[in-house]
């Protein structure tokens, strides 16, 4: 067993572990904590992978930045809110049984999928390459990003704008 | 450098996290947790999509940039997300997503 390998199972165990506590945990912002784990290892697996800039990235945006958004929407709304199990076993096991047949079902197509093992280096100036291709063959849909983020950010702020002459109405 | 772990490793673990989030996302009754269940699938998407860019039947780079641009999709989608649940929340004083069926025919 090589140390990449060891490295793997460890990441994805922490990963599933995450996930699972985030099905199973009653309180929600220790849902969200537990999702910081699972994105933290993600990060993990795309250092062997030999995605090192992604795996930066992975942290800064996600255990990062989305996880602190997720963190102010949960205190700004109900911060003691506790997600109490309602009845409903049959809805919730149909669910089940349904994303357990999806889950069979994609094992089957991927379970002795292997190629031949290309050399590609990946690893060398990972992040010198990245940015030659962003800015050679995506530079349109690298702009074009920018443009979605401008919208979106500008529409989160008129959504969760104060309608202020509607509120002085109600008061 | 070539990798010592199969890819159907990586595919089987992206599997179990995309199963995990799809699961959270239609059973959690608190917004907030869809919302983040729906990030956990983005995620899983992103660990394919990085795994064929370096052990599929052509690697290269591309794989990486589809990753990074789906990551900026994906936190636009978080921040429209939260503004809207705000405005809900605002107005309707729950967060809880089986209350929300003003559109419910």
């Amino acid at each position: 067993m090589s140390g990449e390998f060891l490295a793997f199972i460890i990441l994805a165990f922490i990963a599933v572990s995450g996930g699972v506590l985030l099905l199973n945990l009653t309180k929600v912002v220790h849902m969200v904590l537990a999702l910081v784990a699972t994105f933290i290892s993600i990060a993990g697996i795309y250092i062997l992978l030999s995605a090192e800039f992604l795996a930066v990235v992975q942290i800064l945006i996600y255990s990062g930045a989305i996880t602190i958004i997720m963190l102010f929407g949960i205190m700004l709304t109900r911060h003691d809110d506790k997600d109490e199990p309602k009845g409903g076993w049959v809805k919730k096991g149909t669910l089940f049984l349904g994303v357990a047949g999806f889950a069979a079902v994609v094992y089957l197509g991927i379970y002795n999928l292997d190629f031949p093992q290309l050399n590609q280096e990946l690893h060398v100036n990972n992040t010198e390459q990245i940015g030659i291709a962003l800015y050679t063959k995506y530079i349109i849909p690298f702009e074009l990003t920018s443009i979605v983020l401008l919208v979106a950010l500008i529409g989160a702020i008129i959504l969760a704008k104060r309608d202020d002459k509607k509120e002085a109405d109600e008061s | 450098m070539s990798s010592s772990v199969p890819i159907s490793a990586f595919l089987a673990l992206a599997l179990i996290l995309f199963c995990i989030g799809l699961y959270g996302a239609l059973t959690k009754r608190n917004t907030v947790i869809v919302l983040i269940s729906i990030e956990l699938m983005l995620n899983a998407v992103n660990i394919n999509l990085v795994a064929f860019s370096k052990l599929g039947v052509a690697p290269s780079i591309n794989g990486q940039i589809f990753a990074l641009f789906s990551m900026a999709i994906a936190a636009a989608e978080a921040a429209i997300g939260l503004a809207i649940l705000m405005a809900l929340y605002r107005n309707r004083k729950t967060v809880n997503i089986d209350e929300m069926d003003t559109m419910k025919h």
